[in-house]
């Protein structure tokens, strides 16, 4: 054997082991990326959904321009079924930030004509067309999104910078390999570019950076009383698009929830984490993926997030 | 339904892990390398209860393990529906996982299609590689190759695992044969013996388990480590490099708000009329570190280095004494320079002069030849130049690791080249910097990504031996 280990103390020559965190070494490679789009594109959008990823992608945008301003307005497609206290939460955000909000509204779509409701009700996957639109609209050549690796088998192969074609379609098979930290972000017109900063984050390491940043989120993140009824393995809020069938009992839960999407879709959790700190724990010890356990959408099919992104979702 | 139990709070954020280790595993077909995966990502507790119930009921319905049952470790590897479809793995894909010790990022990098490609780009970031033999066949020509792009590309840990080990009833003469011809084989390409990389040989099965997270019983005659334990305790790259070489520093842009802050600091108490005349350059550290007090030039292709001084390192409202590889800061200088996007801040007097000549190794990772006379782009840190294919001057025999006759390179082809620069970079030789020595070539037409360009060498030096022709 032509070495043996070294232990991680004894390593540096300064005698000083410097070694960042994880969270700082994932944070500094955030920052050089949204930097780096920043500087090669022309007009770059954050997708911004007042979801943990997104909040955690506009805070990493605002340390990486500091003292400046976030230099590109955020996109939101809202799906018309949205919590009502996360459109809330969004707008104080775009105000104390000083952003400009672009919206991407699958109603007005549908109320068009150019899009109609799905049998099961679900309109996540409706906003891949809002999406595309306000991307072509807007000219957007780059679209920052919250997408993380660990959250699905498709994003697990996605690269950090990911071209799409004139018709915003993702092709798996075709992709740029991605070398060293040179991001490769060239691209012909009518091509765009959709830009995952925190690819390389686990839902963990998220939970942990909003704790150690105090970061601010809506507050159906932690665990709170709300009515409740049991619908394919998860608990659905009650509200207006989201109605319990006959034989659906409404009983009052103390939940949370863990991905925040459509109401239609997005079930909740029985949580007693009422803080950031509990969150943390909670999601250390959890058995589940955040997906499987709250997304109605991703349990479609084997390749459902897949199949979504070939057509231009998130 | 779902219900997340409930712990006690208190030691989980302690016993979080803190640092953040990259590795890469490259195999040939069949060696059990996606098995292997599933077994690290099993073992180490990272699959959670939903995604092996699915990995259950498939292993289930095909049938998986016989008399034994058992489910398949492969399929938690299993990635996009035309790769099920299909049987075979088309690309890169990154796995997390986590022990006490540390977070980890995998890149499996698939053997079968493109290997060069796949290999070179999975581990153009790592800190190690964990390439696969199987026991029963031994060294491959294949994993000569595989080890000959891993030494050229100069990743700093080479663990071979050389798997099924169970299938030659754990006998060690079989381990040490295959052992004796690992190191061989690094010897020749300078491997584990070159000052900046190491070479471990662990025998393991990923089918059952052995080395893999803990030793095993059934190898006895093996005292080292197990796999994991070797990847919770090799030193990363950064801790290797970070006080080894000299401050390196891209620009990526120029942070001048000129009035325009953001409303959350101004909120926040920051001092407006302090901050109207800000300006500092943004990017992330490559190599080594700096602090507050340090000569630095920057360098400005075409302009002579300009040497001047650090006043102030911040990060989003933080000022730093002192800042290392990989920090992404904001740098100020004593003196108004005109810096840009695109040039060089280093450690005053450690940097050659910038050249239009570039000599190079090139990974060609394109279906699209590369021709002499061709043009293209060359990406180098914060700069993207114009530049003309000279001359095609050999590639390697990756099986011999000798360099042959050539006038082109296509797809897998790894070749020595040389270009002229439209605009001169400030070049470095890639075996001492993994950053400031790669680049990129990219086609003008549309875009993609040709080759992974490691610099060979400054144009007025000897040719190093390695890369002689």
């Amino acid at each position: 054997m032509s070495t043996s280990l070294t232990e991680e103390t004894q390593v540096t020559k300064a005698g000083v082991s410097t070694r960042l965190s994880s969270l700082d070494t994932l944070e500094s490679e955030a920052i050089h990326i949204i930097r780096e789009v920043v500087a090669e594109f022309e007009k770059p959008a954050l997708l911004f959904s007042g979801g943990k990823d997104s909040v955690v992608m506009l805070h990493l945008a605002t340390k990486a321009f500091w003292p400046g301003k976030v230099p590109f307005p955020v996109l939101h497609v809202d799906t018309g079924h949205n919590f009502p206290e996360v459109i809330d939460f969004r707008d104080r955000t775009v105000e104390r930030l000083g952003l400009k909000l672009v919206v991407g509204s699958v109603q007005e779509f549908i109320d068009r004509g150019e899009l109609a409701e799905r049998a099961d009700g679900t309109r996540n996957p409706l906003q891949t067309v809002p999406l595309l639109d306000a991307i072509q609209q807007n000219k957007f050549d780059a679209v920052f999104g919250g997408g993380r690796r660990d959250e699905d088998k498709a994003r697990a192969k996605e690269r950090i910078l990911s071209l799409r074609d004139e018709f915003g379609q993702w092709d798996p098979r075709n992709q740029r390999p991605e070398l060293w930290n040179l991001y490769n972000g060239r691209h012909t017109v009518g091509q765009h570019v959709r830009a995952f900063p925190i690819s390389n984050w686990t839902e963990l390491d998220i939970w942990r950076y909003i704790e150690r940043e105090n970061i601010e989120l809506p507050g159906l993140y932690y665990a709170h009383q709300r009515e409740v009824f049991a619908r394919d393995g998860m608990w659905r809020a009650v509200g207006e698009v989201s109605q319990p069938r006959p034989d659906e009992e409404v009983i009052t839960k103390t939940v949370r929830y863990r991905t925040v999407g459509d109401m239609s879709c997005t079930g909740a959790v029985e949580s007693n984490a009422f803080t950031v700190s509990d969150v943390v724990v909670e999601v250390a010890a959890s058995t589940l993926t955040e997906r499987g356990a709250t997304r109605a959408d991703d349990r479609i099919s084997e390749a459902a997030m897949e199949d979504r992104k070939k057509d231009g979702y998130f | 339904m779902t219900t997340i139990s409930e712990i006690p709070a208190g030691s989980i954020n302690e016993a979080l892990p803190t640092t953040l280790f990259r590795f890469a595993t490259a195999g040939s077909v069949d060696d059990g390398k996606s098995t292997l995966v599933g077994r690290l990502l099993h073992d180490s507790k990272a699959i959670l209860a939903d995604t092996l119930d699915a990995v259950a009921r498939t292993s289930a319905d095909r049938g998986f393990g016989g008399e034994k049952g058992g489910i398949d470790l492969a399929l938690l590897t299993d990635g996009l529906r035309a790769e099920r479809e299909q049987g075979i793995t088309i690309d890169v894909a990154y796995r997390y996982f986590a022990t006490d010790r540390r977070s980890f990022i995998l890149a499996d990098c698939p053997g079968h299609v493109q290997y060069t490609k796949n290999t070179v780009t999975g581990a153009s970031t790592a800190d190690a590689v964990v390439v696969l033999i199987d026991a029963r066949k031994g060294v491959l020509e294949q994993t000569r190759r595989h080890l000959s792009v891993l030494q050229l590309l100069r990743v700093a840990h080479v663990i071979v695992a050389v798997n099924k080990i169970d299938l030659v009833d754990f006998s060690e003469s079989v381990f040490r044969e295959i052992e004796a011809d690992v190191q061989r084989v690094g010897r020749e390409l300078g491997l584990g013996s070159d000052g900046i990389s190491d070479l471990l040989v662990i025998p393991v099965s990923a089918l059952d388990g052995d080395n893999v997270v803990d030793r095993s019983e059934r190898t006895p005659w093996y005292t080292g480590p197990a796999l994991l334990e070797v990847l919770e305790t090799l030193p990363a790259a950064d801790e290797l490099e970070s006080h080894l070489e000299s401050f390196r520093f891209p620009v990526q842009l120029v942070v001048r708000p000129q009035g325009a802050l953001a409303p959350n600091a101004v909120a926040a108490g920051l001092d407006v009329e302090a901050y109207r005349d800000y300006r500092a350059y943004a990017g992330q550290i490559t190599e080594g570190s700096v602090k507050v007090g340090d000569q630095v030039s920057v360098l400005t292709p075409g302009q002579s280095p300009r040497t001047t001084t650090v006043v102030g390192i911040d990060f989003a409202g933080t000022s730093l004494e002192e800042a290392a590889a990989p920090q992404s800061v904001a740098v100020r200088l004593a003196d108004e320079f005109d810096v840009a996007r695109g040039d060089t801040i280093a450690a005053a007097g450690t940097v050659r002069e910038a050249s239009a000549d570039l000599y190079a190794a090139l990974c060609w990772l394109s279906p699209k030849p590369l021709r002499e006379g061709q043009k293209v782009l060359v990406k180098h840190g914060t700069r993207t130049v114009q530049a003309m294919v000279r001359n095609v001057s050999g590639k390697l025999d990756l099986a011999t690791f000798k360099l042959e006759a050539a006038s082109n390179l296509e797809l897998n082809d790894i070749g020595h080249a040389q270009l002229r620069l439209a605009a001169p970079l400030p070049l470095e030789n890639y075996l001492h910097h993994r950053r400031t020595g790669a680049f990129l070539v990219i086609d003008p037409l549309d875009g993609n990504t040709l080759a992974a360009g490691l610099v060979k060498d400054h144009p007025g030096d000897h040719e190093d031996e390695r890369y002689s022709i």
